[in-house]
């Protein structure tokens, strides 16, 4: 068990050091550089002075071992747009903002999409099958600039109801909640609906109603956690899908996230903030999936003894 | 002798694309307390059906069990119960193991929790009682080291082990009937033997009757008290075991007997194999439904349908061959060189 969690963390650090050298590689790659945009009419003296500030007057690869030994000891660096400010109190600032969306959003989705699926797969063929397909591809094929832009006209401008945009009251959140967790409804609708099929249709199942089981007794102690267990696998990926969701959810919603500073520092080029807060990502996605797969041990027996031996 | 079961008419029908598949056509038994009774007869004759339905597990509204159809559990009519009385029924009346042990357990749940659950729902023992229970009903069925087997998952057993496992789920609450759906056909055959000597004793120590449905007659040679021939979601002949395995009278059994391996005899040729594949069970049949595959088919056999006849004491028969003005045809037995009298 031990030696499994050290090659998992030795594949992480090596996971991240990839991305970060090909993120660090292909900004550098794209036309331009922070001053590009905005300093044009700079003397030539301010300008040396600010490349030399940074570094960037170095040799790449020079730049590159700089950036990897402050990676190693936790130091993203400064960011070049907002000068003082370090990048990691930037990301300790906008993250938690950002964190509450999406956890809200990816909670209330999956228990939502989980339930429409158990209905979806308990009333097959009926109508509220139907019901939950339709929503189920609604969700998979709205873009969510599109649910975003339709959810601010009809309950922000047209009925008055809700905020259009901000952030500071809890009802600022419903919106982007609502926007950002429609994708994993969708998703985890399907995929319930189609795991909790299967299972219904498994032998140990005809064997609990054998027992005499009540029908409730069967799908809540039988069908349910067996249906769930490949549900797991795909939390990670929603995970995923509320983060990148939220790029363009925040810019719509005007929510100080780290989505909308992420976005920003691309447009300006700005290197240390764009390389810290993929780095954070990545760190965030690779850990979740490590969770996922510690929640699946626990669930799955066959899986906890198989890595036991 | 006390009657447990009775059987009448019996229909079943799933409903397709193509059609209404009529996999059971009109079955009717009883069975009698502590009596063994086999289904025989090859895949898809309505074997399991007749089965399942017993203990209404068939799921509408894709399987239908047509309202002519009469099942009476000793003085309970098991097509009339409520949910609740057939909760009551399954698991405590009536036990029911399956094929594959490999797929009928839960993965995901202890056996010692998947034999406490029928112990806790008909017996209403608290959770410690059942616990204790469950360790002595993997006793009875032969488990070693029961405290401790107790608490592991199905895949930590043997298919041998989850279907004696199995078979302590269904007998947990001492039910007066076990229905047997092929036991023994997925486990190997040193382990066949063990389950169906288990399934015999336990039989004889709690006398259950035993509803056993199998493809297999050397699973039933030793263990049937009454064996039932089905073919086409009929039963074709019926009677003791002796009387079938040493009197049959109808082509389809004699092909059935004919097709078990023999040690004894001298003839090295080939295994005997019944040629052609059972009638398409979505069209009616008005006649002798093996008559296509029967090698002594005369003109009425795809006219008719024979009635069943009795041969003699128990033992009946569905086959115009009965008939007093059908031709005396060469019996297996005669073909094979025994004397049918032995």
């Amino acid at each position: 068990m031990a030696k499994y969690v050290v090659k998992r963390i030795c594949y992480m650090l090596l996971t991240l050091f990839t991305v970060a050298s090909i993120t660090f590689f292909l900004m550098r790659s794209i036309p331009g550089d922070p001053l590009a945009s905005m300093a044009k009419t700079l003397p030539e003296q301010t300008k040396e002075n600010f490349y030399a500030k940074y570094g960037l007057d170095q040799p790449l690869y020079k730049q590159y071992f700089k950036y990897m030994e402050g990676l190693v000891h936790l130091d993203l660096g400064e960011s070049i747009l907002y000068a003082g400010r370090s990048v990691t109190s930037e990301i300790a600032r906008t993250s938690p903002v950002s964190g509450m969306v999406g956890g809200t959003a990816l909670i209330i989705g999956t228990f939502i999409g989980v339930c429409l699926g158990m209905v979806a797969a308990l009333k097959k063929n009926r109508w509220p099958d139907y019901v939950v397909m339709f929503i189920a591809i609604l969700g998979a094929t709205i873009p969510v600039f599109v649910l975003a832009s339709l959810m601010q006209y009809v309950f922000a401008v047209q009925l008055g109801w809700l905020p259009a945009s901000g952030w500071g009251k809890p009802v600022h959140m419903v919106l982007p909640v609502i926007v950002l967790g429609f994708g994993s409804v969708a998703t985890y609708a399907r995929y319930i609906k189609s795991s909790m099929l299967d299972t219904l249709g498994q032998d140990y199942v005809l064997t609990a109603r054998a027992k005499g089981l009540s029908e409730r007794a069967v799908i809540l102690k039988h069908v349910l956690r067996n249906s769930l267990l490949p549900a797991v696998t795909i939390f990670s990926s929603s995970i995923v899908g509320v983060f990148t969701g939220a790029f363009v959810t925040e810019k719509m919603f005007s929510i100080p996230g780290i989505g909308l500073y992420y976005v920003s520092s691309i447009n300006n080029n700005d290197y240390t903030m764009v390389m810290g807060t993929t780095v954070f990502y990545a760190a965030l996605f690779i850990i979740m999936q490590l969770v996922v797969d510690f929640v699946y041990m626990i669930l799955d027996p066959r899986i906890r003894i198989a890595s036991d031996r | 002798m006390e009657k447990i079961l009775e059987v009448n008419n019996l229909q079943v029908s799933f409903h397709t694309y193509a059609g209404d598949v009529k996999a059971v056509r009109g079955v009717s038994f009883e069975l009698e307390k502590g009596e063994t009774l086999a289904f025989v007869g090859e895949s898809g004759c309505g074997k399991t059906v007749t089965a399942k339905a017993i203990m209404r597990l068939l799921q509408p509204p894709f399987a239908e069990i047509k309202k002519e159809s009469k099942i009476m559990y000793q003085d309970k009519d098991v097509m009339k119960m409520s949910k609740k009385e057939l909760q009551a029924y399954r698991g405590n009346d009536v036990g029911m193991i399956f094929q594959d042990p490999m797929t009928s357990l839960n993965p995901t749940m202890t056996i010692g929790k998947q034999i406490m659950e029928s112990l806790m729902l008909h017996r209403k023992l608290d959770k410690k009682q059942a616990r204790e229970e469950a360790i002595e009903m993997l006793r009875v069925v032969k488990i070693s080291d029961a405290e401790k087997r107790v608490d592991d998952y199905p895949h930590q057993l043997s298919g041998g082990m989850r279907q004696r496992v199995m078979i302590a789920i269904a007998l947990s609450c001492n039910p007066a009937l076990l229905i047997a759906d092929e036991p023994t056909t997925a486990l190997d055959v040193t382990i066949q033997a063990q389950i169906m000597r288990l399934l015999g004793d336990l039989k004889k120590e709690r006398d259950t009757a035993i509803i056993l449905v199998t493809h297999d007659l050397g699973v039933v040679a030793n263990f049937a008290d009454r064996i039932q021939v089905m073919y086409a979601g009929q039963i074709i002949e019926r009677g003791t075991a002796k009387e079938i395995f040493y009197h049959a009278k109808h082509p389809y059994t004699w092909a059935l007997l004919a097709s078990v391996p023999k040690l004894d005899t001298e003839n090295k040729g080939e295994l005997y194999a019944l040629k052609g594949t059972p009638p398409d069970l979505i069209l009616e049949m008005n006649h002798c439904p093996f008559a296509d595959r029967c090698e002594y088919c005369m003109g009425i056999c795809r006219e008719t349908m024979p009635e069943e006849t009795l041969v003699d004491g128990t033992h009946r028969v569905s086959c115009w061959l009965q008939h007093p003005s059908a031709p005396r045809v060469q019996s297996y037995y005669e073909k094979c060189g025994v004397r049918e009298h032995e």
